[in-house]
């Protein structure tokens, strides 16, 4: 059990470190504001979902992994909402408002 | 081993590549963010130096609260007249000598450490539990450097006035206002009704936990504040003018039942700040609600600037 644990720890979080590494990349290399900010929410949504998934199995107890999947959720809305906001403002002032 | 000492490398590496290039910024609102970021890596490195407490206050504090300060501050450079103004050579030169100087200061202190380092944290840990706390830097914050607890909140209220008393004569009393980078839209009114509820739970779990593990009432007043500065750049809450007698109120209640459980320990526990012993607990715990309160309603009119426009009746 614990090694089944383990395994998914490592396979869930290294996941997600790679859609860190894509959402990183992304960031540089895109041409524009909208598309980095797909990169971005990527990151958001998918990495650190992953990570946190796979931390669920290593956190303290109920109350804990209710705690990371919370993180979670918060970032998801934050992330979601910043990007709405940004791609607002370039919507309006053009990429160099 | 290997693994943690890298990441100690790389953070350390990240920190002092980004406070460079917050100085080396052109821009103001470039080196804010940079600033906001230098803070975020901080404290990971509190983190890894397992001062929990640190971290929250350094994240809080010093990236968010210290970032919204000064890109306001930022907004309203932008919108004053006749803002060309250049620091000159001579005083940019002097502003650098003297960072440099506290620079070596703080270099010398940490690179020469003394052969002992004078500690009291042994004492602290013998005798914290006469206290009820579980959490160590409640226990100095609030048991053996209370005095310097008190004044600090009281600091914040004088930096406060500080900003206050910007204020034209006619607007005195009135209402700040508030400026910010964003318009009002319909995305930022949802995230504001939606947060608050959830910001409001954890400040409050924040505070409460803060007795017996990392948390308290600065990291909760910031919560508080952040919260409360959402839902006002938001739109669905007005900023309050100053003179309101329950924003008086609220801004001092922490302090003044900080300094009246003190003054009580002088009778019933023979010290200036002494708790009577068995009632430790309940009475920090008490201070340390106020405390939230007043700081996050300081916290978020500090970031709400000075009064601009006559109270309207």
């Amino acid at each position: 059990m614990n090694l089944a644990f383990d395994i998914l720890t490592v396979s869930a979080v290294s996941a997600g470190a790679l859609f860190f590494l894509a959402g990183t990349v992304g960031l540089l290399r895109f041409p524009d504001p909208l598309t980095r900010l797909h990169a971005l929410t990527k990151v958001d949504n998918l990495g650190v979902g992953l990570v946190v998934l796979g931390l669920l199995p290593r956190a303290n107890g109920l109350s804990g992994a209710l705690k990371l999947v919370s993180i979670w959720l918060l970032v998801q809305l934050s992330g979601a909402i910043v990007t709405q906001l940004i791609a607002g403002a370039v919507r309006q002032r053009g990429p160099h408002g | 081993m290997i693994i943690s000492s890298f990441f100690d490398i790389v953070l350390v590496v990240l920190i002092l590549g980004i406070g460079a290039s917050t100085i080396a910024a052109r821009e103001a609102f470039a080196a804010i963010i940079c600033f906001v970021v230098y803070g975020l890596l901080l404290a990971i490195a509190w983190v890894r130096l397992s001062a929990a407490d640190v971290a929250l206050t350094e994240a809080a504090i010093g990236g968010g609260m210290t970032g919204m300060l000064m890109l306001g501050a930022v907004a309203r450079l932008r919108s004053a007249e006749g803002n060309d103004i250049r620091t000159s050579l001579p005083t940019r030169l002097a502003a650098g000598a003297m960072c440099a100087l506290i620079s070596a200061g703080l270099a010398t202190a940490i690179l020469v450490p003394p052969e002992v380092i004078p500690t009291l944290a042994p004492m602290v840990m013998e005798n914290l539990a006469q206290s009820g706390l579980g959490n160590p830097v409640a226990g100095v914050l609030f048991v053996y450097r209370a005095l310097d607890t008190l004044l600090e909140k009281v600091v914040l209220i004088l930096a406060l006035l500080g900003v206050w008393s910007l204020a034209p004569d006619g607007a005195w009393g009135g209402i700040p206002g508030l400026r910010v980078y964003t318009q009002p839209s319909r995305t930022l009114t949802f995230l504001a009704q939606l947060l608050p509820p959830v910001g409001i739970v954890v400040a409050v779990y924040m505070c409460w936990v803060g007795a017996n593990e990392p948390g308290g009432a600065f990291q909760g007043g910031t919560i508080l504040a952040a919260m409360w500065l959402l839902v006002m750049i938001a739109g669905l809450k007005r900023v309050p003018a100053i003179g309101q007698p329950w924003l008086r109120l609220l801004l001092v209640v922490g302090p003044v039942i900080f300094l009246a459980i003190g003054l009580a320990g002088m009778v019933l526990a023979g010290a200036f700040l002494a708790y009577p012993s068995g009632y430790a607990k309940p009475l920090i715990v008490t201070v340390e609600f106020a405390l939230t309160l007043s700081i996050g309603v300081a916290l978020g009119l500090l970031a709400a600037g000075p009064p601009e426009q006559a109270q309207r009746q």
